[in-house]
């Protein structure tokens, strides 16, 4: 099935009856050229570009839940290519113009909205280093323009620019960012992988994962086993999990970051808009809500809903930022479990097993990574080698310190990013 | 979330940081070796379930904390003086 105008057409005129399910739910085959475990964001772009770019289509995506009940469908939907370190920039660089052709690529509307991305600064020394950010960005030859606090004024003209304590000085404004339907993103890679023959398995949880002499030769899932000699892992928060099926421990901690809506308002936020003295960032959604949230919540956690301190701060740092928000009323807050790596950035890489990869760490910022993420995991698993726009991404950077990609300046330490 | 810190009482998690799993209480040997070290330093069990963390008291008593915790549904089983588990009388 492919959307078009004149189908959206017949079918309003003739009562939408002609809609048909947008992918198969097939059986389990014994074996698979290769499977990805995980139907969130990351593992279906890894599958669709698996089929899309190297013509692997003996291929099957095992999610445990169902499509798009993961972090792809609880993110604020935030899209930006505003990465400062080598290794982070072209591949957000290369993600974003990725999202820039993805509706007609995928021939599906994820409503991927480039309505600009502020960053508040409040200090000089903010400056400085939004200042060298910008800088960078330009560099890998993406968008960034340095406003003063005038500039800042006549786009967002209702933040409060008299307080004292948080005084605006200004933003860094990158016009390509903005946002995209979260729930979208995946159904249309969903769509497309189906199409092009992958197999979606859903309510399959992977239970074990079979390795002969080195060399992974399936899994073993609650709708039996599967034999496959290349296996991707892309289960974000419970990456811990599937690779202690393997003997693996990773350096990662789950951690839970909440997020919030308001009921639905008419137009009044327009971008995307971080405070920098604070957890704080806001975009509106095109059904009108407010959608919010800050950091995590700094403490280990599977739970899917966070703690009242950080919603509190969160509420707190965006009254200082834009009080006109205190007047909505809102409507519901709600957790992800979070894969957080030591410094930040996330891990595209082989494993000391034949045949296993592993795509983890994206921390609370994998979302815009989707396209980009599945288009170097489907090149890593089907022809061995890193992609050049992943080459960072590996896993002994830890071990041996090289390469480490610690964007925030914090240490490569587990609770600091 | 509440902790009951043995000196003061439950309080807020507010009054406290978190710093991560309690392996620090197990440093390997300073001559394990590389491995050793680097799986100490950045490799975490992460489970779903059962957790055993350090937390510090800082707005309190100031005391490091071994918190047995239950990852996914946050519920705290035990809380014990950071001193008292290093000694072995906790
Ligand atoms: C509140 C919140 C806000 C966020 N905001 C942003 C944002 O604005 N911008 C941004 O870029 N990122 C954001 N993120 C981060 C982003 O959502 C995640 O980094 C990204 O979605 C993770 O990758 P994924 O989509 O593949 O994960 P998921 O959708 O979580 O996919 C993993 C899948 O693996 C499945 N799975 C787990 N174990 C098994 C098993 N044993 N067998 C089979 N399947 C299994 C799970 O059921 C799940 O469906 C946010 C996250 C949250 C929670
Ligand atoms: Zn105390």
């Amino acid at each position: 099935m492919r959307f078009s105008a004149l189908k959206i057409l017949t079918e309003g005129l003739t009562g939408n009856k002609g809609w048909k399910p947008h992918w198969r739910d097939p059986e389990p085959k014994a074996e698979y050229d290769a499977i990805v475990i995980g139907g969130g964001g990351h593992g279906l772009s890894t599958a669709y570009y698996l089929a899309k770019n190297h013509g692997l289509r003996n291929v099957a995506v095992l999610e445990k839940g169902y499509i798009g009940g993961g972090n792809v469908g609880r993110n604020t939907t935030i899209v930006r290519a505003n990465y400062f370190l080598p290794g982070n920039s072209e591949f957000y660089s290369h993600s974003l113009k990725l999202w820039e052709g993805l509706e007609e690529d995928l021939n599906y509307n994820v409503m991927h909205s480039q309505r600009g991305l502020i960053n508040l600064f409040h200090s000089d020394g903010q400056r400085d280093a939004f200042a060298r950010r910008g800088n960078a960005m330009i560099n890998q030859g993406d968008d960034a323009i340095l406003l003063d606090r005038d500039g800042v004024r006549e786009i967002l003209p209702y933040l409060d620019f008299d307080n004292a304590r948080f005084p605006i000085y200004g933003g860094l404004y990158h016009p390509r960012g903005g946002t995209a339907r979260h729930d979208a993103v995946a159904w249309g890679y969903a769509r497309g992988a189906d199409q092009r023959g992958v197999d979606l398995i859903q309510n399959c949880e992977v239970t074990g994962i079979d390795i002969e002499n080195g060399q992974v030769t399936g899994v073993q899932t609650t709708r039996g086993a599967i034999r496959a000699k290349k296996v991707g892992l892309v289960v974000a928060g419970r990456s811990s999990q599937v690779a202690a099926m393997a003997g693996m421990r990773l350096p990662i901690e789950s951690h839970v970051l909440q997020a919030f809506v308001t009921e639905g308002l008419k137009p009044v936020i327009d971008h995307v808009v971080s405070f920098g003295m604070g957890h704080f960032y806001i975009s509106q959604s095109d059904k009108g809500g407010l959608v919010f949230g800050g950091d995590i919540d700094f403490y280990a956690s599977y739970a899917q809903r966070g703690n009242l301190p950080m919603a509190e701060h969160v509420m707190e740092a965006g009254m200082a930022l834009m009080p006109m928000i205190g007047k909505a009323r809102v409507l519901r807050s709600w957790g992800g479990i979070m894969d957080m790596s030591p410094d930040g950035s996330p891990v595209i890489d082989a494993t000391h097993i034949d045949g296993l990869f592993l795509n983890c760490g994206w921390c609370y910022g994998g979302f815009k990574a989707v396209p980009a993420s599945g288009w170097c995991m489907a090149h890593l698993m089907a022809t061995g080698t890193p992609h050049e726009h992943a080459a960072g991404f590996r896993l002994d950077r830890f071990e041996t310190g090289r390469g480490l990609m610690d964007e925030e300046g914090t240490g490569a330490q587990h609770n600091l990013h | 979330m509440r902790i009951d810190c043995p000196c003061c009482g439950a309080r807020d998690i507010r009054e406290f940081t978190y710093k991560g799993d309690a392996l620090a209480l197990d440093r390997p040997d300073p001559d394990a070796g590389d491995a050793a070290w680097s799986d100490y330093v950045h490799n975490r069990d992460n489970p779903a379930g059962i957790t055993r963390e350090l937390w510090y008291h800082d707005m309190g008593c100031t005391a490091w904390l071994v918190v047995t915790r239950d990852t996914r549904s946050h519920e705290i089983a035990a809380v014990d003086l950071a001193s008292a588990v290093k000694e072995g009388v906790a």
